[in-house]
């Protein structure tokens, strides 16, 4: 790097100037706001944490996700943590140790190796909602409201929700009874969808034909909610385990639907983001114009036992970033009064009480004129009339 | 990408005119020729259809941040790319080639380093790992062939169709690392918020992939 250009910013690092600081902050206070009239609590978890304990139980990738640093006080490897669900997760299972339901939110920036998406930030300001200690429709369904909840008052319009379940691709590749190679092999060809390949893939394996053709009907099983019953018949012949995520994703599109006609249902079947930690449904809301999710979530009943606390877990997550980017938020920031230079106690107890009203009041600086003071887009000023000190329009 | 026009992305050459006639059968029919048009945005006979003509290499791209809903592009390009956030739904059956490694029929390859040029950095890092060589790859844009006869490099990986090319600069065809052709991809978050239209096309031009 030349001398010229250090202040450049690292690759997917942004700062936010006032105007988006702004608006990021009021969206942030009104979510989390929101949150908690919901119930959930609000933790703050801390930014770095010893890499064993952010490792446990969430799969490899976030290992690579996050960075490391060497703590010199304890001689151990800390992680810049990547993701706060599994911080959250820790807090439930350890710290809390409750054994009731446990309603919690939290925002906070990350930190990633690389960006989630291509052109993404690799430091987002994550923010997200979990439900600890229940499982069943009630908590899914109230997490994906409130998800649902999150993009509305961000001002996001025609939401595609695209809801999965884990333990269809589960049940399958264990009636097939494929070896852990095999199931990565169709796991990373069901996630290009490539049907092409899956065909031929599932033809050298001599599967016995009712499975091999469940295999196959696997990639084609999305849509609308109509493809949840098409999936009974394509996929009669599977386990338990299959047809009671069937069952299950039926009442919860049914409660969805109910819910929120003005969202899309879209169901994928082959959908399998998060596959290592995720033990249930997954979704993920889709917006026109983005090539990419801008929240999602899900089930993971089993990261707790890492923690020495096995736990129901449900929620959901998104980037404050992303909901400013995907929706109309809109934030005028209220125009401030301009105060003259003046050490007048009657001033000072004005500014205070209209400070208190919740007034902002800029003091210009000596030697300034109200030409000087013009960017500062103040509407009224205060002046002195009649021996007295009043705001008046400018 | 817009909520009501379906974008396609394809490049000029052999595999736009390969796919002309399978978009066809999905009642897609360009307005303009690439080879005669400047502009990049082909409308076609629906309004609410667009061509973008850009290079091979970026139609993964540009699928991939959903800048077009759809496109066509062949299984080496997708290899390379490596395919992150699209979906690979459907052989088309076009640009009909094979990925290989070449060099020289008299001189097996070493048993311990291999110098390979090619521009499938990626594909030929990980078809050596695969067969557990030790490989320095060289990258290069074109004209591949000369690396070995130059002493630049002991074998290239390249895409190999007639195998002219190859055999006019004495070289051969030393190992078959993958079949290729042409695939339609779709971004994932079209795939969802566009589906019944983009099936719609799918099975359209399935129908024709497999009556051709």
């Amino acid at each position: 790097m030349t001398e010229k250009n250090y202040w450049v910013l690292p690759d997917g690092i942004s700062e936010a100037l006032p105007d988006e600081a702004e608006t990021t902050e009021i969206l942030r206070r009104q979510l989390l706001d929101t949150y908690q009239r919901w119930g959930y609590r609000l933790v703050m978890p801390p930014l770095v944490e010893f890499m064993d304990s952010l490792r446990a139980g969430v799969g490899s990738l976030l290992d690579l996700q996050t960075f490391k640093v060497r703590d010199s006080l304890s001689d151990r490897q800390l992680g810049i943590r990547a993701d706060i669900t599994p911080q959250v997760a820790r807090i439930d299972a350890h710290s809390l140790k409750s054994e009731y339901p446990n309603r919690l939110c939290y925002a906070g920036s990350v930190l990633r190796t690389k960006s989630e998406h291509f052109e993404g930030s690799r430091s987002p300001l994550q923010i997200g909602a979990e439900l600890f200690g229940h499982s069943g429709l009630a908590s899914d369904y109230e997490l994906i409201a409130l998800m649902l909840e999150t993009l509305s008052l961000a001002g996001i319009e025609d939401v595609v929700l695209d809801v999965g379940h884990v333990d269809v691709f589960r049940g399958l590749s264990a009636q097939a009874d494929l070896s852990e190679k095999e199931e990565i092999q169709f796991f990373d060809m069901l996630e290009r969808k490539s049907i092409p390949e899956i065909e031929a893939w599932i033809k050298q394996r001599n599967l016995p034909s009712r499975i091999a053709k469940m295999l196959n009907a696997l990639p084609r099983l999305s849509g609308d909610s109509v493809v949840l019953e098409e999936s009974k018949l394509a996929l009669a012949d599977a386990n338990q385990e299959v047809k009671q995520a069937l069952d299950y994703l039926i009442a919860l599109s049914q409660r969805i639907q109910a819910n929120w006609p003005q969202v899309t249902l879209h169901i994928d079947l082959s959908e399998l983001r998060g596959y290592s930690y995720h033990t249930g449904i997954i979704y993920a809301a889709y917006v026109p114009r983005s090539g990419r999710e801008v929240a999602r979530g899900g089930r993971y009943d089993d990261i707790g036992q890492h923690f020495g606390n096995a736990r129901a877990a449900t929620g959901f997550s998104t980037s404050l970033g992303l909901l400013l980017d995907m929706g109309n938020y809109q934030y005028e920031p209220p125009c401030p009064i301009l105060a003259p230079c003046d050490s007048d106690p009657a001033l000072n107890t004005l500014i205070k009480r209209l400070r208190d009203q919740g007034e902002a009041i800029i003091r210009q600086l000596d030697g300034q004129t109200d030409e000087d003071c013009k960017h500062l887009n103040c509407n009224r000023k205060i002046v002195l009339k009649d021996d007295a000190w009043a705001v008046v329009n400018i | 990408m817009s909520n009501n026009i379906l974008t396609i992305a394809l490049s000029k050459g052999r595999i736009f005119k390969e796919t002309l006639p399978l978009l066809e059968a999905a009642g897609i029919e360009p307005i303009d020729d690439p080879e005669t048009s400047r502009k990049l945005i082909l409308d076609t006979n629906q309004k609410d259809v667009k061509l973008l003509i850009i290079r091979a290499t970026d139609v993964p791209t540009y699928v991939q941040y959903g800048a077009a809903d759809m496109g066509v592009t062949g299984k080496d390009v997708l290899m390379e790319h490596g395919g992150e956030g699209l979906y690979e739904l459907l052989d088309l059956h076009i640009a009909c080639c094979k990925l290989m490694v070449a060099g020289y029929a008299d001189k097996p390859l070493n048993q311990g380093h291999i110098k390979v040029a090619t521009k499938f950095v990626n594909c030929a890092k990980r078809y050596f790992a695969e067969t557990g060589r030790q490989a320095d790859i060289i990258k290069l844009y074109g004209s591949m062939e000369l690396a070995p006869i130059v002493g630049l490099a002991d074998c290239i990986v390249d895409v190999v169709d007639t195998g002219g090319t190859l055999k006019a600069n004495g070289l051969v065809p030393l190992e078959h690392m993958h079949e290729i052709s042409s695939r339609m991809v779709v971004n994932k978050a079209s795939m969802k918020i566009k589906h019944s239209r983009i099936k719609t096309i799918l099975n359209q031009i399935q129908s024709a992939v497999e009556a051709g």
